[in-house]
């Protein structure tokens, strides 16, 4: 793969950490940013999980990554820690796969 | 992804959700750029983090440059969860530092193993990053709004997967809900 989108990235990310120290409090205090930005996480991470769990490629597919996610939703619930709950998902993908 | 490229991400991006998601747009054979645009999307809640942190730090100079690159989710809550400002700035450095180095570590540890384990999919290691992200989105969770638009960026992203390159159904989620919550703010 190619740098640049790489170091754009990057440079990216950190700027806007960047700006979040360094602009004035005004800038981020604006009503609709406030609302909208802590949404886009959210929308992000559960599409993220969608189209990582429910496709290969540009296909959808219903494979050993949907129990994987059960178990990790299951570990969620009960509280797991992060590493336990990524290590659930990817023990109940590679279980299923042998058997 | 090279070895170098690999670490280089971890060392300078340094925010968990974003390198998670330009890896799976490039792993699920997408666009770089729409990767990237996605990472950049994901890191837009450390401005929020670093408006909040920035009246607790009081930081200017070098140390302003050194302290943005430590605003992320878990650094941003150690710092917040104590009441002395002092406390607030310690917590910070340190978590910043430790986890800076424990997670470039990790990330050298794991680029390095793929070597030795060529299938990753017999680990089961294509099923890890969505249960990170699960345990990434699930604290942001509280309320019936956020489980709702949960739940449709998730349908609109596969309805919209077999039409467009991947990647783009993740940018078409981001406009989506920037749409909504600018219009809904009131």
């Amino acid at each position: 793969m190619s740098w640049v989108p790489l170091l754009v990235a990057a440079a990216a990310c950190y700027g806007i950490k960047l700006a979040g120290l360094s602009l004035p409090q005004r800038f981020l205090q604006d009503p609709r940013l406030q609302r909208t930005i802590p949404l886009l996480p959210i929308a992000l991470l559960a599409a993220l999980i969608a189209t990582q769990t429910f496709s290969t490629r540009s296909h959808l597919v219903i494979d050993v990554r949907a129990a994987a996610l059960a178990v990790a939703v299951v570990a969620v619930v009960l509280r797991a820690p992060f590493l336990v709950v990524v290590a659930a998902g990817a023990a109940t993908a590679a279980l299923l796969r042998l058997l | 992804m090279s070895l170098l490229q690999t670490c280089a991400l971890s060392v300078l991006m340094f925010t968990g959700a974003s390198q998670f998601a330009l890896v799976g747009v490039i792993g699920a054979g997408g666009n770089a750029w729409a990767g990237a645009a996605t990472a950049a999307l994901l890191g837009t809640r450390n401005a929020l983090y670093g408006l909040r942190l920035s009246s607790i730090l009081e930081v200017s100079g070098w140390r302003r440059f050194a302290a943005s690159h430590f605003v992320i989710d878990e650094t941003t809550a150690m710092a917040i969860a104590r009441d002395q400002p002092a406390h607030s700035r310690f917590a910070f450095w340190a978590t910043g530092f430790t986890l800076f180095c424990l997670w470039n570590l990790g990330t050298l540890i794991g680029a390095l193993a793929t070597s030795v384990f060529p299938d990753p999919k017999t680990l089961g290691l294509d099923a890890a990053p969505p249960a990170a992200f699960l345990a990434l989105l699930a604290p942001r969770l509280r309320g019936r709004e956020p489980v709702a638009i949960a739940l449709a960026a998730g349908v609109i992203a596969l309805a919209f997967l077999p039409f467009v390159p991947a990647g783009v159904p993740l940018l078409i989620v981001a406009t989506a809900v920037v749409l909504y919550g600018l219009r809904s703010w009131r």
